[in-house]
């Protein structure tokens, strides 16, 4: 364990919309009950003016910080949350929970439909971003807070950060998105598809009925694949692969010779250990769904108030700086006051995971002038 | 305080929201928070700078100055601030229309190339001037444009800018007599007519 950890920590769980006041999704249709996997981290303060929601990306879940009895591992985002760090626990009163559509421990197309006693699967109804915001909206009402401090998240848990202050622009005082977008490119969504095929092609998918089968091991990892060459960048890559072999010579097979393959094979193949492959499907579709950009972003309010830190970072070309400054250029005409860096990294859309004390030195500045 | 600092923040209502373009580490902007309470926004393009702004608790953004202003609705700002940043930048002229255009007034303040030091250096050792209010060598100067007090004038006349308050600095205060030979610095209050 690092030095500055948390503890041990628990998550929890949150069930609402129970029948028959069940969630009523950006589909037009309706689920419910919905039950929300959860942690916290630091003390909310007797005013409940010092929460934190941490939104997680396409592959988080609830566990952001610390580590679990009898796991090792600490959670996603823990080299940033904790005492002392970015999002000082002994400040700050830290939120993270697992997206409605997912897999950790809240709602999704793993999760029993209470009509049929059976996995979802494809009955599951198509999420979007808006929808992750309800969810996270109910769960915040529950915790008996009024307004957060911030809302933070890079990739997907920026784009539910931006989806934050376009649906409750009253709710929040600052928000920081990392490395995220207001809407896909078709390139994103091009990426997107190609990750989706490739789980939908593999006839163990069943047509997202496969839960008495087994995962569709090959489409997912493969999907996976895909996602991690688009998180790195040609530079990290060649720093940490380079053609090095994994044995001394070339087998003349189609064998994974190269590090870099083996390391592909690793990293999707221990993904199929972690992750179901419809959540994979529902979420990239959310994303893909999003659209803020122009009249979208928070609408009807000419001038706000809400602070931004926006980040992005030079390599990252899954979500190149220009769609960062976008966001900016929204906030201009909304007559926000706004930080925005456009850091230098080498490793690509990885970097929100990996550039710990840059992100550090801006958010911990960041976040100590927000009056609250 | 810097004398320009100290004129600018006299100038700077209580209050004001302010916009400065090429806001260095924020230094400026910390004064204008500090004394003026105003709301501040800097744009920058260098990271180190930048950082040293966010650590003063300062809202930056790194940009560039040229194409970085045409999202701000009109008017969005009291002052914009143009301090030591015009002879840097391409577009001179584009940019001041810009800032004229989001900011009920702006500051620009620039060293002043007639001055008597520097009509000397070039005139009797036939050299490029170097002094206080311009201190780098031909081949590592930022500067792109070197131009005079006479000159500024000249140009807002010619755009019809009106000059609301104009000051002149020399090495210990104010300049009141022949600012072009003796004023190492100027800073114009501008307006639209």
């Amino acid at each position: 364990m690092k030095k500055n950890s948390l503890d041990i920590v628990h998550t929890q769980y949150f069930t609402f919309a129970e029948p028959p006041d069940t969630l009523q999704l950006k589909s037009g249709r309706r689920i419910g009950p919905v039950t929300l996997a959860y942690e916290t981290y630091g003390k909310l303060n007797p005013a409940k003016s010092n929460a934190i929601l941490v939104c997680h990306a396409l592959s988080g879940d609830a566990h952001a910080a610390g580590i679990h009895k009898d796991d090792k591992t600490p959670g996603w985002w823990d080299d940033m949350i904790g005492p002392g760090k970015a999002l000082d626990t002994r400040l700050y009163f830290v939120i993270c929970s697992n997206v409605i559509g997912g897999c950790k421990g809240s709602t999704g197309p793993s999760s029993i439909n209470p009509e049929t006693g059976k996995p979802y699967a494809l009955d599951f109804p198509l999420i979007t971003i808006a929808d992750m915001v309800e969810a996270e909206r109910h769960l915040i009402d529950h915790l008996g807070i009024e307004k957060l401090l911030c809302v933070i998240g890079g990739s997907m848990g920026g784009m539910q950060a931006l989806q934050w202050t376009s649906a409750y622009p009253g709710r929040l005082l600052s928000a920081i998105p990392i490395a995220t977008a207001l809407k896909h490119s078709p390139q994103q969504i091009a990426f997107n598809e190609v990750i989706r095929q490739s789980i939908m092609a593999d006839p163990a998918w069943h047509k997202g009925y496969y839960y008495e089968h087994g995962q569709p091991e090959n489409g997912l990892a493969v999907a996976r694949m895909i996602g991690h060459i688009t998180f790195m960048s040609d530079q990290s890559m060649e720093e940490k692969f380079s053609r090095k072999l994994k044995n001394d010579n070339l087998s003349f097979q189609f064998v994974d010779d190269f590090e870099v393959e083996g390391y592909l094979r690793y990293r999707g193949y221990n993904f199929v250990k972690r992750f179901d492959a419809n959540s994979y499907l529902y979420i990239t579709k959310a994303m893909d769904y999003l659209d803020l950009s122009g009249e979208n972003f928070i609408p009807d309010i000419k001038k706000t108030t809400i602070r931004f830190l926006v980040i992005s970072f030079k390599s990252d070309w899954l979500y190149p700086s220009h769609q960062s400054q976008e966001i900016v250029r929204l906030l201009k005409r909304k007559h926000a006051y706004t930080t925005y860096f456009d850091l230098i990294s080498t490793y690509g859309h990885d970097a929100f995971l990996i550039e710990i004390d840059d992100e550090t030195r801006l958010i911990k500045n960041f976040l100590a002038n927000i009056e609250h | 305080m810097k004398p320009d600092h100290q004129i600018i923040t006299d100038i700077v209502h209580k209050g004001a929201h302010v916009l400065d373009l090429g806001c260095g580490n924020g230094e400026l902007l910390s004064l204008l928070r500090q004394h003026k309470n105003a709301l501040v926004q800097g744009i920058e393009l260098d990271e180190n700078q930048m950082h040293t702004c966010v650590e003063n608790g300062l809202t930056v953004l790194q940009g560039d100055i040229e194409t970085g202003l045409e999202d701000y609705p009109d008017q969005s700002f009291d002052y914009v601030i143009l301090n030591q940043i015009m002879q840097e930048i391409k577009k001179a002229d584009f940019v001041i229309q810009e800032a004229l255009r989001i900011g009920h007034k702006i500051i620009v303040g620039f060293p002043n190339f007639a001055h008597l030091s520097a009509r000397t250096t070039l005139f009797l050792q036939g050299r490029t001037p170097i002094n206080e209010a311009l201190p780098y060598y031909w081949f590592e100067t930022p500067n792109i444009r070197f131009l005079t007090i006479w000159d500024f004038v000249d140009y807002c006349e010619k755009k019809n800018i009106t000059i609301e308050q104009k000051y002149f600095l020399g090495k210990s205060g104010l300049i009141h007599f022949l600012p072009n030979l003796f004023a190492q610095n100027a800073l114009f209050v501008l307006a639209r007519p």
